[in-house]
C-alpha cells in the first residue's frame, strides 16, 4: 500500500503526519521523502543515511564532427534546448526535458547521450524503519524526474508512506500518481482552506481516494470543517495546536517518541485511512 | 526600479503575511505573487480584478483517432509513458516534446497549444497587484512566473513605481529559480526549527548562485530561542544581513481569517512593531540600494 501524504499550502505539517506515522508503522514501513526540494524528514527520522546515489537527466551532446548543421534537432525540440547558430549547434541541458528528439531526427547520428546532475537520492535505516529521500541539487529546476526516482524505491513488501511536495502542479502530481491513498494535511485558516481545495481538486482528478489531517486544530476557523462536510472529505484526524508540540518540532522530535497516546493515535489514523 | 522578493524554502514560515504587511508599509510600488502554484496573497489583499487574460503555457499531443492507425511508432518513442493503450493521450504524463507528433507516418498527431492558467492585473488598497492562477495539475509554473514579473515590471515602469515587492514560492525548484533572477535582493523568512534552519541554507545557497544579495528574517522566534541564536550567528558569520526577529503571535492567523495584514489587526502588538523595524531595516539596506542600480538606471 502506498499512501501519500500531501497538503496545497507549505508548512501545515505534512512532515510531521509522515515522519510520526511511519515510525509507528516501524518495521512494517518505509519513508520516501519526496519533497526533494527541501527534503526534512530525516531530520525527525534521523537515519544513518548509508547509500547515496547521484541521479542523473540525459541531455544531448552534439559530436561536431559529424553534424551537418540541418537543423532538425532545433526544430524538433519544444523546449529551445538545442539550437542551431550559423554552424554553431548550442545545448542548454538545463532546458532539456529529455524527450529523445533530437537524437532521433538527427540524420547524422552525431547527437549522442549526456548528463546533467539532478541530485541525490540517500537511504538509510532508524532502527527498524526504512528511510529514502531525493535532494534536488542546487540550482536545479525540474524535481519531477528526482522525485520519479525516489519512487522507484518503493518495496510491494511493504507499507510505502510518501512526503509529498506542497503545491498543486508537477512535482505534486509526480508523487501522488498511482497510489492508493493521498492523506491531506492542512491548517484551519483561510491559507489552508484556499490551498486544500486546489489539492483537493488535483487529487480528484488522479481518481485517488482521500482524507484528511487538521493540524493546529483550534486555530482559525471553522471554513476548513465546513468544506471538508461538503465535500465528502473524511477528516481522520485533528492536532490541536500545541506550544510543547511546536517545540519539540523545532527541536527535531517526533509527537509519538515519548507519548503513548500519540502513538495510538497514529496506530489509529492509519486504521481510518485502510477502512476509507 | 528595485525589486524585493520574499522566499523561504519552508512552506509556512509566514512569507506571505510579512510580505502583505510590507505591502501596507511601502510607498509607490506595485505588488506581484509568484506563488502561482498556491497563491495565497490575495487572500489578504482583496483584489479587484482590472484585466484577466490567459497563460499559454506548453503544448500537448491530441490524436486524430479517424487518422490513426495504431502503429504503434508513438508509444515507442513516448518517454513520457503519455499515451495510453487506447492511444488517448495521458493529458497529466504529457510534457508536450511533440516527438510523437513529428513521428507519426499518418500525421494523426497534433500538438495544441495548452491554457495552463491565468493570470490578472488587480488593484487592491495598498496599490496594484499582479497575480496569477496555475491550473491544477499543470506545469510551466517557472513560465507563469516569468510572466506575472514581466507584467508587474511594465506596469511599474508605466506608472513611474519605484518597487516591485514580490511573493515567492517555496522550495528551490523551477518557479523559485524563475523568481530570483534579476532580482535587487531577497528576503528570507525562517523560522528557528531543523527543517525552517535546513532550508533556509539551501535557499540561500540558490540565491547566492544566482548572485543576488539575501537578508534573513525569523518569524516564531521564541518557539526556540537558542536556535534563533544560532540562526543569526551562522548568518552574520556568512555576511548575511540579518533583518529581526517576530514573535509568535496567534494575531497573524486571526488577521488572516479577517482577511486583513497583521498591521492593520493588531499594529500595536509586539509582532507589528517588530514587523515594521524590519521593513524600515529593508529600505536602509546596502542590498536594497547598491551602485549597481544607480548605473542600471
Amino acid at each position: 500500500m502506498i499512501i501519500s501524504v500531501a497538503s496545497g499550502k507549505g508548512g501545515t505539517g505534512k512532515t510531521t503526519v509522515s515522519t510520526n506515522l511511519a515510525y509507528v508503522l516501524g518495521a512494517k514501513g518505509q519513508l520516501l521523502d519526496c519533497d526533494v526540494e527541501e527534503p526534512n524528514a530525516h531530520l525527525f527520522i534521523k537515519p544513518e543515511l548509508a547509500e547515496s546515489r547521484t541521479v542523473y537527466a540525459t541531455v544531448p551532446e552534439v559530436d561536431v564532427e559529424k553534424c551537418n548543421y540541418c537543423g532538425k534537432c532545433a526544430e524538433i525540440c519544444q523546449f529551445s534546448a538545442i539550437t542551431l547558430v550559423g554552424e554553431t549547434v548550442l545545448t542548454f541541458p538545463q532546458l532539456c526535458h529529455d524527450c529523445g528528439g533530437c537524437k532521433e531526427v538527427c540524420p547524422e547520428n552525431a547527437i549522442f547521450d549526456g548528463k546533467r546532475e539532478l541530485g541525490q537520492i540517500e537511504s538509510g535505516n532508524k532502527g527498524v524503519i526504512e528511510f529514502h529521500h531525493g535532494r534536488l541539487r542546487i540550482g536545479e529546476a525540474m524535481s519531477p524526474p528526482l522525485i520519479k526516482e525516489v519512487r522507484t524505491c518503493t518495496r510491494d513488501d511493504k507499507i510505502t508512506i510518501i512526503d509529498a511536495p506542497p503545491g498543486t502542479s508537477c512535482p505534486v502530481i509526480t508523487a501522488m500518481k498511482d497510489v492508493d491513498f493521498v492523506l491531506m494535511v492542512t491548517e484551519p485558516t483561510p491559507f489552508g482552506l484556499h490551498d486544500l481545495k486546489l489539492a483537493v481538486e488535483a487529487v480528484k482528478k488522479l481518481g485517488i481516494g482521500r482524507g484528511l489531517v487538521i493540524n493546529r486544530a483550534d486555530a482559525g476557523d471553522d471554513k476548513v470543517r465546513e468544506y471538508a462536510k461538503q465535500e465528502g472529505l473524511p477528516i481522520l484526524m485533528e492536532i490541536p495546536f500545541d506550544r510543547k508540540i511546536a517545540e519539540s518540532y523545532s527541536r527535531g522530535q517526533l509527537m509519538v517518541e515519548d507519548s503513548g497516546e500519540w502513538q495510538e493515535a497514529f496506530l489509529q489514523l492509519f486504521e481510518r485511512i485502510k477502512t476509507n | 526600479m528595485r525589486e524585493l522578493l520574499v522566499i523561504s524554502g519552508k512552506g509556512g514560515t509566514g512569507k506571505t503575511s510579512l510580505t502583505a504587511a510590507f505591502a501596507s508599509l511601502a510607498d509607490n510600488k506595485i505588488l506581484c505573487d509568484a506563488d502561482v502554484d498556491a497563491a495565497d496573497l490575495h487572500l489578504l489583499m482583496t483584489p479587484e480584478i482590472k484585466e484577466t487574460a490567459d497563460f499559454k503555457g506548453g503544448s500537448q499531443a491530441y490524436i486524430k483517432r479517424e487518422v490513426c492507425i495504431q502503429c504503434g511508432l508513438c508509444m515507442e518513442f513516448c518517454k513520457f509513458d503519455a499515451i495510453g493503450w487506447e492511444f488517448v493521450v495521458d493529458k497529466l504524463n504529457c510534457e508536450g516534446c511533440g516527438v510523437c507528433h513529428y513521428f507519426c507516418p499518418e500525421k494523426a498527431i497534433e500538438l495544441w497549444e495548452k491554457t495552463c492558467g491565468e493570470w490578472f492585473v488587480s488593484s487592491t488598497r495598498f496599490g496594484s497587484m499582479v497575480h496569477a492562477r496555475l491550473g491544477i495539475a499543470e506545469e510551466n509554473s517557472g513560465k507563469l512566473v516569468t510572466l506575472v514579473r514581466q507584467e508587474a515590471k511594465k506596469i511599474a515602469e508605466k506608472k513611474g513605481l519605484e518597487l516591485i515587492i514580490t511573493d515567492g514560492p517555496p522550495g528551490v525548484g523551477c518557479p523559485v529559480i524563475a523568481s530570483l533572477g534579476g532580482v535587487t535582493a531577497v528576503v528570507v523568512v525562517t523560522e528557528p526549527t531543523v527543517s525552517g534552519i535546513h532550508d533556509m541554507e539551501r535557499v540561500i545557497r540558490l540565491a547566492e548562485n544566482f548572485k543576488v544579495p539575501v537578508m534573513v528574517c525569523i518569524n516564531k522566534y521564541d518557539l526556540n530561542p537558542e536556535q534563533t541564536e544560532s540562526i543569526i550567528r551562522t548568518i552574520e558569520k556568512k555576511g548575511i544581513t540579518f533583518l529581526g526577529k517576530v514573535p509568535y503571535d496567534p494575531a497573524f492567523t486571526q488577521a488572516m481569517v479577517d482577511g486583513k495584514t497583521v498591521l492593520e489587526y493588531a499594529p500595536e502588538s509586539d509582532a507589528g512593531k517588530a514587523v515594521v523595524e524590519i521593513w524600515n531595516r529593508i529600505l536602509r539596506s546596502p542590498e536594497m540600494n547598491t551602485i549597481t542600480e544607480l548605473i542600471l538606471n
